[in-house]
């Protein structure tokens, strides 16, 4: 379990993650071999995995991003597995999630542009198996997205 | 578009697994001296296709279990109501995505909450008062997957 010092720890590497852990140590007020001691910890724990590099797919030339909306055939017992196994093979796919709700599935897919969008959906993703019914929302603009844990 | 070649997709996919890798254990890898991958990766910095990183953590172990994506549609328009909501909204801190949208929606939220309870909480405290809120759609997150992508 954390204590105010892991969770404040978290906080300050969440607000900049490229911190060294000397100059994590002297914001957070704790020596630099306890503050190695304590991420240590937190990734044994399974708490802090790691960090992964953001990817602005926008710079390499992806300029559409699509959110599709997918509910599926649930009178098909193996629908989720096999619409999911088939997502994962589509290369613009980015994320994928599954819920609880009235949407089963979500897939985030980018595109360089129009024309590349509506060759993906006709070809790749209209193909995927046991679809019932699909929305789709275009990004307009990203207004958030550090995707931060309220600590 | 930029012109990346195997070498830089490699290095992008590998980054996007776990940013904090040293530049000397990637080149080895990919059969690069030390510096020819530092000046790769900062390369992809400079042209902003590595846009900083994020720090991956366990949300369920630091008692966040619950994530809830949110349709919403605003009940007003006009560029003064669109600017006041998305000012509102991103000041919420169970608020990790605001996506501007074209489609059955005008934002996509992501929200994190510690249980149902307090996502209820925050549906009806923060997200709910918002100015210009309409009608809203909730679907809860049951897995996520993130895909490398067109890479």
């Amino acid at each position: 379990m954390q204590d105010d010092t892991d969770r404040r720890l978290l906080r300050l590497l969440q607000e900049a993650p490229d911190l060294s852990t000397a100059e994590l140590a002297e914001r957070a007020g704790l020596t630099a071999m306890r503050c190695a001691r304590r991420l240590a910890r937190l990734q044994d724990a399974g708490v802090l995995r790691g960090s992964r590099a953001v990817i602005d797919w926008k710079a390499l030339g992806f300029e559409v991003a699509v959110s599709l909306r997918v509910t599926l055939d649930k009178t098909q017992p193996r629908a989720f597995d096999e619409f999911l196994a088939r997502a994962r093979e589509v290369a613009e796919v980015i994320e994928i999630q599954t819920f609880l709700g009235r949407v089963d599935v979500r897939l985030q897919l980018v595109a360089r542009d129009l024309d590349h969008y509506r060759v993906v959906y006709r070809e790749r993703i209209l193909a995927l198996p046991h679809i019932a019914d699909i929305e789709s929302l275009m990004t307009v603009s990203v207004v958030k997205s550090d995707e931060k844990l309220p600590l | 578009m930029t012109d990346l070649d195997a070498m830089d997709r490699a290095l992008l996919r590998a980054l996007a697994e776990d940013a904090a890798r040293p530049a000397a254990d990637l080149g080895r890898e990919l059969g690069l001296s030390q510096p020819a991958t530092w000046r790769r990766i900062k390369r992809l910095r400079d042209i902003g296709a590595l846009k900083g990183r994020r720090l991956d953590l366990d949300a369920a172990a630091l008692g966040f279990g619950v994530t809830v994506f949110l349709g919403v549609k605003l009940a007003s328009r006009g560029r003064a109501s669109l600017e006041d909501f998305e000012r509102a909204v991103c000041a919420i801190r169970e608020v990790q995505t605001v996506e501007h949208v074209l489609g059955l929606y005008d934002y996509r939220l992501r929200v994190v909450a510690r249980d149902l309870e307090d996502f209820e909480r925050v549906l009806r405290r923060r997200i709910m008062t918002l100015p210009g809120i309409g009608p809203v759609e909730a679907n809860v997150l049951l897995s996520e997957e993130r895909l490398p992508g067109p890479l």
